[in-house]
């Protein structure tokens, strides 16, 4: 959802926010992009742990061309009473995991292959293993993320490829 | 038109599951004036109503009843509860196959003789060869409309295949073509022609594929011989003192259960359902279960010596564009020990939208060198291998007592490990698969896993002998001369094509061995 769909502005998002990481800012209920391009209010989670779950996702499955806003969408359905518990003991076990690193936090881990090396480390644990399959279909099956990757989906409404393509490339 | 029969007629034959065995068999027995009742697991789903989403289509069509799994293959591991990816639906999995339709090579019926002894391998010769199989075939060519058979021209290339096409013939094979199809390359047997949408494996909107959803279960209706109850799950097939089948016990959709009379039960769950529903209906006469004097029951169940090749381009493919399989390279599916393996395998091609690709590409990777070939979707060609498997023994279905399905029944657990010969053939399909692609350019290359398994075979298989195995000749079950089993579990071995054109083929020949068994007054 974006700042102007949930009616804040830019200034007043950022005057309730703190930074969380680079790539977010938190505050009362919320996790935003620092443009204020994307915000998403969070009811069970705490904010800071949405925005290491978010930076958590896109550590995973990483695609540059992908924005924020569809890795908080994939994970947004663990802020729920009954998911909420489980996933607050995953991302204080993923700080702590950081912190022994001698990093201050996970979202205080600058470098990707830093946090990547984090992950590598609980790669078999159950909250690790849940994260990740849930988001492929959390990311992958999002349909605005499928002309990122140039995939069409379906096109029996547009009466298939016959006349539109399904043999066109000329470079083989 | 339906014609209801009554639970207390025990004259009709009673035919489980209605897929490329069951569903055939049905018709072909109602068009010869036989009175059928065909019980089907799934709904009813006909191409208005399919989805072309891939988790969504998944969601309304794969059978998901619990299944439990074991053994080596990696299935087991990334897939623990869904081993094989097949279809509960009126039509089964004709409605989700990709139409590849090729008959079995001379020596495919005749492994035993052909490779001799394969060490850890239950080979065995069907009791039946190509010549036998010709006329059949032909008739299951026609019903199916099979393209390059017949006066049936093949389908057009799309970009997938023009890609498998390139490094195919670089590398210097020569048959290569886009395949033999059971989807129209021009209206046919009142379907549309291909319109190249892709969604091939999500039910074919155009009705321009073949399955029996749409085309053999209302013709078979519509002689007012046939009634097809749909949410009808069978629990347990019943006997007389004598040893006779007299009929089945199902669970209708609200879970209440029916006693449905039969003279004849014809079983076509799928390799895996079958051989469960034998096991599952053991009683004091027969405490292994039904028709499994031999043993063989669930056993030497076999999936293909699968994988994929995948192949990032610097440029764009587009594969899902167009038929999802019309591409095939079949110069390895000969039998030629030199290359250290008997039997052969086919290469087709094979697109996966982007949800699957994610899920199947590399299941459980992560990290960049997952995500950066994801990144080159657009620019990647795809291809499936499809092998013959050894049969073994120990790769069987079982009851697993400690899961129960729905009905509080044991749900079957799926055993496979890879034979050597199956690692043999897929390392050689995989450096050949992988040559095709850099033969064209490939900038990576990726050999995949095998899926959940779709083509699963041999579990009640056929034999001469019936120490060997569970079904005679036509199918009938050595044990018991009223039960029959009309699907790819009598493969007595899977040879190295599709399976769905040689049980189409069966179940037309066994329809016509039924029927006249019947008017003979012999069964």
């Amino acid at each position: 959802m974006t700042l102007k769909q949930k009616g804040i502005s830019r200034r007043q998002l950022l005057a309730g926010s703190v930074a969380a990481g680079a790539a977010f800012v938190v505050g009362a209920g919320f996790v935003a992009a620092p443009t204020a391009a994307w915000a998403m209010e969070v009811s069970h989670l705490q904010p800071a742990t949405m925005a290491t779950l978010i930076q958590m996702a896109r550590d995973i499955y990483p695609h540059d061309h992908v924005a924020d806003e569809y890795y908080a969408a994939a994970v947004k359905g663990y802020d729920t009473a009954e998911a909420a518990p489980g996933i607050e003991a995953g991302i204080t076990a993923l700080d702590a995991a950081a912190r022994g690193k001698g990093h201050p936090s996970y979202l205080g881990t600058g470098w990707e292959r830093d946090r990547v090396d984090i992950l590598r480390g609980m790669e078999e644990s159950a909250f690790f293993q849940a994260i990740r399959g849930g988001l492929v279909t959390g990311l992958y099956n999002q349909k605005a993320v499928w002309p990122l990757f140039g995939y069409e989906g379906e096109s029996y409404s547009k009466g298939g490829y016959i006349d539109r393509g399904f043999n066109d490339i000329n470079w083989i | 038109m339906t014609a209801p029969f009554e639970l207390t007629d025990d004259s009709v034959v009673v035919v489980i599951g209605t897929g490329a065995g069951g569903g055939v068999l049905a018709n072909e027995l109602a068009q010869k004036g036989v009175s059928v009742v065909a019980l089907e697991a799934g709904g009813r789903y006909l191409p208005e109503d399919y989805v072309n989403d891939e988790w969504e289509s998944f969601g309304q069509l794969a059978w998901l009843d619990k299944r439990t799994t074991s053994g080596d293959w990696r299935v087991a591991r990334d897939f623990s509860g869904l081993p094989a990816w097949i279809v509960k639906a009126v039509g089964g999995t004709t409605t989700h196959w990709a139409g590849a339709s090729l008959r079995f090579q001379p020596h495919e019926f005749k492994t035993k003789t052909t490779y001799g002894n394969v060490q850890g391998a239950n080979l065995l010769d069907w009791p039946i060869d190509l010549a036998e199989m010709e006329p059949w075939y032909e008739k299951a060519e026609a019903k199916l409309g099979v393209t390059r058979t017949g006066d049936r021209a093949g389908l057009p290339g799309n970009n997938n295949f023009k890609v498998l096409e390139a490094g195919a013939k670089a590398l210097g094979y020569k048959e290569v073509h886009t395949g033999r199809m059971a989807i129209n390359s021009a209206d046919y047997d009142d379907r549309l022609a291909c319109q190249q949408t892709g969604f091939c494996f999500q039910g074919c909107k155009w009705g321009a594929k073949w399955s029996a959803a749409y085309t053999d279960i209302p013709r078979g209706e519509a002689t007012g011989n046939l009634e097809v109850r749909e949410r009808a799950h069978v629990l347990k097939i019943e006997h007389d003192a004598s040893g006779k089948v007299t009929g089945v016990l199902y669970a209708d959709k609200d879970g209440n259960q029916h006693l449905q009379n039969a003279r004849i039960v014809c079983v076509a769950g799928n390799s895996i359902e079958s051989p469960r529903l034998l096991l599952n209906s053991a009683s004091a006469m027969f405490p292994d279960g039904l028709a499994n004097s031999s043993g063989q029951v669930g056993r030497n169940y076999m999936r293909h010596m699968t994988g994929s090749v995948y192949a990032v381009f610097d440029k764009p493919v587009r594969m899902w564009r167009g038929t999802t399989m019309a591409g095939i390279v079949q110069d390895e599916a000969r039998h030629d020990p030199s290359r250290g393996f008997v039997g052969g395998y086919e290469l087709e091609t094979l697109a996966l939208g982007l949800p699957f690709m994610a899920a199947f590409l590399d299941p459980g990777g992560w990290g960049r060198e997952f995500t950066t070939a994801l990144d080159s979707y657009e620019n990647m060609a795809g291809m499936w291998i499809v092998g013959e498997d050894m049969p073994q023994e120990t790769n069987r279905i079982t009851l697993n007592h400690d899961a129960l399905d729905q009905y509080g029944l044991p749900a079957p657990n799926v055993h496979f490990d890879d034979h050597p010969n199956d690692v043999a053939m897929r390392a050689h399909a995989y450096r050949q698969g992988i040559a095709i692609y850099e033969a064209v350019g490939a900038t990576r290359t990726f050999p995949t896993p095998p899926y959940p398994s779709t083509h699963n075979l041999g579990t009640n298989r056929m034999s001469e002998n019936p120490r060997d195995g569970v079904v005679n000749r036509w199918g009938q079950t050595h044990d018991i001369a009223n039960l029959f089993v009309s699907d790819g579990s009598q493969f007595t071995t899977g040879a190295a094509e599709n399976p769905t054109l040689t049980i189409v083929a069966l179940a037309i020949r066994q329809a016509d061995h039924i029927a006249g068994q019947m008017s003979q007054g012999t069964l």
